[in-house]
């Protein structure tokens, strides 16, 4: 862990932030994508 | 073969199928090699000390947010002259990933300010405008689940594509328009003396290639998602007609 000096809570907390919203926008497309999916196939499978 | 071909929703779906998992996994080589490299093995700023570790998240999801406005414009304007569906869906997958990038420029820059300018928010051209930027993503994508019926919501988020892109433009050069606020000018440029140094510009360009690349893995991802659920929609119609 490099050193943050006086900084570190503001360094930490903006990777943090940022992480979060990434993971949270990669996760929520993937969910969807996945459901959708599955649903158009029992769709297409059930005619 | 026309390049039209390609916004075919059944060609876009097979072309889109194996370039969709090389284009994330190179966003997250280019991300974690980036951020890592950025976060731990670069030196503080003579001025800013730590707080220049957060350049390697502000400024890529910043370019981000502005670029998106262009990249949904583009496909607004294919959906109005040619009336290509897979555009138009293009541009309702892009906003919620420009929404995030707008988010996360917001607060970063809000928790980059704190330390440097004593605030964390100030009514600056910039800062101000980005505001904007995030309240024009908020409305695009209101308009995109408020109407019914698809060619209307696309036509009527065309034209707010329109305003929002000239926003985007606007909030990219806010700094040189209005020469006042907190906000420091650009810092990337192509002249070696006003750009970031090496030390720090060449982590950055690897950051800036990650959120460039994850952009595009999320919108192919999300545009073929819409697809998938307007072919839904048309199969249950279907059904509900037999």
């Amino acid at each position: 862990m490099p050193d943050l000096g006086t900084y570190a809570a503001e360094v930490l907390s903006a990777y943090a932030v940022s992480l979060v919203l990434l993971v949270g926008v990669i996760g929520l497309s993937w969910r969807r994508y996945t459901r959708v999916r599955a649903d158009l196939e029992k769709v297409e499978r059930d005619g | 073969m026309s390049m039209w071909e390609y916004a075919n929703p059944k060609r876009f779906m097979g072309w889109t199928a194996p370039v969709l998992p090389w284009s994330f996994g190179l966003a997250m080589a280019c991300l974690v090699v980036g951020l890592v490299w950025g976060f731990f093995f670069t030196p503080d700023d003579f001025r800013q000390g730590s707080t220049v570790k957060i350049i390697y998240l502000h400024v890529p999801a910043a370019l981000m947010a502005i670029n998106a406005w262009i990249m949904m414009l583009v496909a607004s304007l294919i959906w109005v002259v040619r009336r290509h569906h897979v555009s138009a869906l293009a541009a309702r997958a892009a906003a919620p990933v420009g929404l995030t990038m707008t988010l996360i420029a917001l607060f970063t820059g809000a928790i980059w300010g704190q330390p440097m300018w004593g605030t964390y928010w100030a009514w600056d051209p910039r800062l101000t405008s980005f505001l904007i930027l995030f309240l024009f993503y908020m409305g695009y994508i209101a308009l995109w689940e408020a109407i019914e019926d698809p060619d209307t919501a696309a036509d009527l988020t065309s034209v707010l594509c329109m305003v929002g892109s000239i926003f985007a433009i606007l909030s990219r050069y806010a700094v040189n328009f209005w020469n006042q606020g907190l906000h420091q000018g650009a810092s990337l440029s192509l002249d070696a003396e006003e750009n970031v140094a090496d030390v720090f510009w060449i982590p950055l360009l690897v950051c800036i290639a990650g959120f460039v690349l994850l952009f595009i893995a999320l919108v192919l991802m999300r545009t073929r998602t819409e697809i998938r659920v307007r072919r839904m929609r048309a199969l249950e119609a279907r059904a509900r007609r037999a």
